[in-house]
């Protein structure tokens, strides 16, 4: 039952994913691009949980890992899709003139 | 169910609210910084109620976490702007091998899988391996640590078929009996590895808006299956969102060069230079910077298309400067941004926006081509494929069908290029013998710098 609405919140989801980011201007893919990578280091949150005081040895050395690489993925994916949109002015804004 | 999981389990639901309501924000410029922000903060949110759980190790996790997040901050402040396709596509593997390296210590904890879990576990460890090499490669190809062209091999096809079934029979007979067959796990990982190589170096240069598309997607798709690994509904929904927008983008990408999918991952286009001299000929009418001053400094409009020769040249700002020279001489001034122009989605648009172009200039596809024949001069930057007219009439040509800024119907044309050697897909491009085209030789840069002299010159 549980792979069951689990399946369940994954098709829910890839329907609202098609939704939501075809609405997204072509001007803007980059930093969709670097901003949905950001969203995917998510794994994050499962390798924090998999670092138990129990786990030790070669389990322990794979959740590190696994965090460590998650994280580039959070901080380093939001942190330029930031700069990219902070360069996105209107005219009005300061931009040309 | 104790309440601190009940509470944790709630601020994940909030989280994936505000993952959600990032992603619409993203529909508009003007909002999109916010929305990041706030995609921002409930991945910060998810992250510190997961450290709230009971019996975590935290050394290891916060030497992680120090560690990442050290290579992370410094990694997007230093990157260049022209450097962001390889660094995206760095972001992209790390993301992959993340998942991978998750649901192999699941299995590594707890080895007793049920069927489902073992074929979950490996897809996402296959998914993720195959993401983190696959992005390795593109990386090396973009940053031209490795050749960008296409590289074929013999029995390409057949070596990746056989491998994909090699890899689906693993996972069947890993996933029934999990717990006894620790090798056949290390085998998937393996096999994903080599699987990611192997598809991607076959793929070229002006391909890698897809390929990049695919992989973004695949990282997504791996935090996913890792999500069904370990029961997580945050992990599943945040995947399925990354997921989805990955294959959107590569569907976009493949329709603006009209070619599918399949032809784009296994057909090695441009690897060979197309033989035989019967490509468009005829004489081409070069012109000086003075020449080029003239024209422009007569026109009402101006169109500039941009490609990845300027990311290259690195022209971006010297090409502001030339768009601020024009409009205080009374013309209107568009930037004109082809799907596939350089080498990501979007790549482009994010250039011409650090050097302070403002959006509302920058033109889709779609929007200028309808008023072509209204604009005086169209001056191409760098791009070439994406201009070629043969796209529209020589239904020989190998990128026949290809929706292309329709830069000919101008009165006038100057192309800025280094020299007359093709474009990626290997054939010559028509554009250049027209009547209408002024052929501009030298670096995308200097020929700019030589325009800016003249404009100053002359006021």
């Amino acid at each position: 039952m549980d792979a069951v609405f689990l399946t369940f919140v994954f098709v829910l989801a890839i329907f609202l994913g098609f939704e939501l980011i075809s609405k997204v201007p072509s001007i803007l893919h980059t930093p969709l691009m670097s901003g949905s990578n950001a969203i995917s280091g998510i794994t994050m949150i499962g390798a924090i949980a998999s670092l138990r005081i129990e786990n030790y040895g070669f389990a322990a050395f794979l959740g590190t890992l696994a965090v460590i690489f998650a994280t580039i993925n959070v901080v380093g994916g939001y942190a330029v899709t930031n700069r990219m949109l902070e360069m996105f002015k209107k005219k009005d804004e300061g931009g040309a003139k | 169910m104790s309440s601190s999981f009940l509470a944790i389990n709630f601020a994940y639901v909030i989280s994936a609210g505000m993952f959600i309501l990032g992603l619409k924000m993203l529909s508009s410029p003007a909002t999109a910084r916010r929305g990041n922000l706030i995609s921002a903060l409930g991945m910060l949110l998810a992250i510190v109620v997961t450290l709230f759980s009971q019996g975590l190790d935290y050394k290891w996790i916060v030497l992680g976490i120090v560690i990442g997040g050290t290579i992370g901050l410094i990694a997007a402040y230093k990157v260049e702007m022209t450097s962001m396709p390889e660094m995206v596509a760095l972001f992209n593997g790390f993301g992959g091998i993340a998942s991978m390296l998750l649901s192999w210590g699941e299995y590594h904890q707890n080895p007793q899988m049920s069927v489902f879990i073992g074929i979950v576990a490996s897809l996402s460890a296959f998914i993720g391996g195959v993401t983190f090499s696959g992005s390795m490669i593109a990386f090396g190809k973009l940053s031209e640590k490795i050749p960008s062209k296409a590289i074929l091999f013999n029995g390409q096809h057949l070596i990746n078929g056989t491998i994909l079934v090699v890899a689906l029979l693993a996972t069947v007979f890993f996933a029934s009996h999990a717990e006894s067959l620790y090798w056949v796990f290390v085998l998937i990982v393996i096999i994903a590895l080599v699987f990611g190589v192997t598809s991607v170096i076959p793929i070229g240069g002006a391909d890698m808006p897809v390929v990049i598309s695919l992989l973004n997607s695949y990282s997504g798709l791996a935090a996913c299956a890792a999500g069904f690994v370990i029961s997580n509904n945050i992990l599943i929904v945040a995947g399925a969102l990354v997921g989805a927008s990955g294959i959107i983008l590569t569907r976009i990408m493949c329709k603006a060069m009209n070619r599918s999918l399949a032809n784009v991952l296994f057909s090695g286009f441009g690897a060979k230079i197309q033989a035989g001299g019967d490509g468009p000929q005829g004489e081409i009418k070069p012109a000086s910077a003075e020449d080029v001053y003239y024209i422009l400094e007569a026109a009402d409009s101006v169109a500039f298309v941009p490609g990845y020769g300027l990311a290259v040249a690195q022209a971006q700002h010297v090409t502001r400067e030339l768009g601020d020279l024009l409009e205080q001489n009374g013309t209107e001034v568009m930037y004109a941004i082809h799907p596939v122009a350089g080498r990501m989605p979007g790549h482009m648009n994010v250039l011409l926006a650090e050097a302070n172009v403002p959006y509302d200039q920058l033109v889709e596809m779609d929007d200028i081509n309808p008023r072509m024949d209204s604009v005086d001069v169209c001056v191409v930057i760098g791009a070439n494929d994406v201009v070629n007219p043969a796209a529209l009439t020589d239904k020989n040509s190998s990128i026949y069908g290809m929706p292309i800024i329709e830069v000919h119907r101008a009165k006038t044309v100057i192309v800025l290029k280094r020299s007359m050697s093709p474009g990626f897909a290997g054939i010559q491009n028509a554009l250049f013998f027209m009547e209408n085209t002024r052929m501009y030789f030298g670096d995308a840069k200097a020929s700019i710098q030589a325009l800016i002299a003249e404009f100053k010159g002359g006021n």
